[in-house]
């Protein structure tokens, strides 16, 4: 898999840079000119055209940021029963000094983690047996589409009732959370691996297995991906509410406690503390979903 | 039902026996390929025209392997056909490369998958890559190709594998006029000097006539082979062949045979 972001990167060298021998090597001139113009329009590749608008698009991110930030704080000093961004930061030091905020950020990312990772290291396989074997489909599809109904933060009382306050309940939640999210796009993503894709390869000589890690596993790549980010959202929210019931530490838990005491600014803290956290974790999948995923043509 | 002659079986290098397929469609059977029959001989280079759903990639289909016939037989060099095998190689009309693999990549699959070490696999790849005009593009992905260099990385992929036969299924039939004269030539160059015995598809008469030593024309509902035509023009087909009266005069009755088919009738193809 690691390879191929190397090779994409490399392969995007030879056609931008060739672009005159193309001509004569094709001897058609519409070849070598669709060859660059393929992957145009994404805002995410460096290309030389689209340098201006990524500039720009940076530029209207951070305006629009402080903006937010100034009319809060403005909301704060006209009545408001808000806390202002200084307050919050100095909050957040504060606990930070206290070592409370590490030990709860700890602890929520902790049951994230172990419930997401768990959640699509099971949804993976699941879902390629659902979307490879019709028996293993027809075993599974019932319950899923049943699960998938109710909010995982339903199923939070009775698995509190039967597992107990500590933290096993937090993350059997956040796993089937993150596990049905997960499970649906692999299995969408199985299903539909292009037909001749796979003839292709058994015309080449590939039998079942490998047709399958050759073929089906690097099709079903993107859908997986999303599938992740997806998963990785509702295990966040999940983790969050689970924690407002019964949680020794973590943010939700914090918050919580402060909500008690009427303390706005630590709810601040954690409201952007789960914020940012979330989006950290969202923009490393993304990166992820870009080097491996990058060989999908786009219209 | 099946009986094989084996004084015909072993002079063919493919051959078609009352092949039926019938798909099960709204509760009935509709036959998409009807008792046909052909033999096509070794090195040959054979196209088929016909309207369309008159069983083309149903026929390719079960000499590639990948369907089986509801009755009668499809054999390669004299053995029946069960699945897809090295020997033939398939050329699809939607490219069908792996789009997350380099053209390098790709035409080395073949040579992978069949455990053809990694030295021999870079030499062979670079061999084909090269005959097919894609040395720039060796290392790009799909995605950065255009339609004709896709479809000659597909040809450099199944030619990778040192197959006997081609089976080509209409692989010209998304690109521009131009692209298509370029690659018919490129294909007949190629041919010519790795000869292979080739069954080509293709809806365009001219293509047909182009390529051939002989045009089978088959006709739908149900899918049967309508007639069979031989091209006794010469190879290399230059321009001027492409120009000659003899060739218009050949593009003529393939146009007729095509667009003009009475009903009913079928020939008995299996001559040579
Ligand atoms: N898997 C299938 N299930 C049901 N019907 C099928 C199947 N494959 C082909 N057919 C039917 O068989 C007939 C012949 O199909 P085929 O694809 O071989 O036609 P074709 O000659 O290749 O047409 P075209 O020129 O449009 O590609 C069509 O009517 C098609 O609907
Ligand atoms: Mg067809």
């Amino acid at each position: 898999m690691a390879r191929m972001s190397t090779m994409e990167q490399q392969s995007q060298q030879p056609v931008t840079g060739t672009e005159d021998t193309a001509v004569v090597v094709d001897g058609m001139r519409t070849s070598a000119i669709t060859a660059v113009d393929d992957d145009g329009g994404r805002p995410r590749r460096r290309r030389s055209g689209g340098m201006g608008t990524r500039t720009k698009l940076l530029i209207l991110n951070a305006v629009s940021i402080i903006g937010g930030i100034a009319i809060w704080w403005l909301l704060a000093l006209n009545g408001f029963q808000l806390p202002t961004p200084p307050e919050v930061v100095e909050k957040a030091v504060q606990l930070w000094n206290a070592g409370i905020l590490q030990e709860d950020i700890l602890a929520s990312l902790g049951r994230v983690l172990a419930g997401f990772l768990l959640g699509s290291a099971a949804a993976i396989p699941v879902g390629f047996l659902m979307g490879w074997y019709t028996v293993a489909r027809g075993l599974f599809e019932p319950w899923i589409q049943f699960f998938r109904t109710i909010p995982p933060l339903a199923l939070l009382p009775l698995v509190l009732v039967l597992l107990g306050i500590g933290e096993i309940p937090k993350i059997v939640v956040i796993f089937l959370a993150a596990f049905l999210a997960c499970v649906i796009s692999t299995y969408q993503g199985v299903v539909s691996v292009d037909r001749t894709l796979i003839n292709a390869a058994r015309v080449l000589g590939a039998k079942d297995g490998t047709i399958f890690a050759r073929v089906v596993v690097p099709a079903s790549t993107p859908f997986i991906l999303v599938g992740m980010r997806v998963g990785l959202g509702s295990a966040w929210a999940t983790l969050v509410a689970a924690e407002l019931l019964a949680a020794q530490a973590g943010l939700g838990r914090r918050m919580q406690e402060a909500q008690i005491y009427y303390d706005l600014a630590t709810i601040f803290v954690g409201i952007v503390l789960i914020g940012i956290l979330g989006l950290v974790m969202d923009r490393l999948l993304l990166f992820a979903e870009t080097k491996l995923t990058g060989w999908q043509e786009r219209r | 039902m099946t009986t094989t002659n084996p004084a015909t079986a072993t002079d063919a290098k493919i051959s078609v026996r009352e092949v039926t397929k019938t798909f099960p469609l709204k509760g009935e059977e509709f036959t998409a390929l009807d008792r046909v029959s052909i033999d096509i001989a070794d090195n040959e280079f054979v196209t088929v025209v016909g309207p369309s759903g008159c069983g083309k990639s149903t026929l390719m289909n079960v000499l590639a392997g990948l369907e089986t016939p509801t009755s009668g037989e499809a054999l390669v060099d004299g053995r029946a056909v069960s699945g897809p095998g090295p020997e033939r190689g398939v050329i699809f009309q939607q490219y069908a490369l792996f789009p997350w693999l380099s053209v390098r990549k790709n035409v080395e699959f073949g040579l992978k998958v069949n455990g053809v070490p990694k030295a021999q696999r870079r030499e062979r790849a670079e061999h084909f890559i090269e005959m097919v005009g894609l040395q720039q593009f060796a290392d790009a992905l799909p995605k950065m190709l255009s339609g004709g260099m896709k479809q000659r990385c597909a040809i450099a992929r199944a030619y990778a594998v040192n197959p006997s036969i081609l089976l080509m299924d209409e692989p010209f039939g998304a690109l521009d006029a131009l692209t298509r004269v370029k690659l018919q030539e490129q294909l007949l160059d190629t041919w010519s000097r790795e000869k292979r015995t080739v069954m080509f598809i293709t809806h365009d008469v001219d293509e047909a006539v182009f390529l051939a030593n002989r045009v089978v024309v088959m006709a739908a509902r149900p899918g049967r082979i309508y007639d069979v035509i031989d091209v006794d023009l010469p190879y290399p087909r230059t321009e001027d062949v492409r120009l000659s009266p003899e060739f218009g005069e050949l593009r003529n009755r393939v146009w007729h045979a095509v667009y003009h088919q009475e009903p009913g009738v079928a020939a008995g193809a299996t001559s040579h």
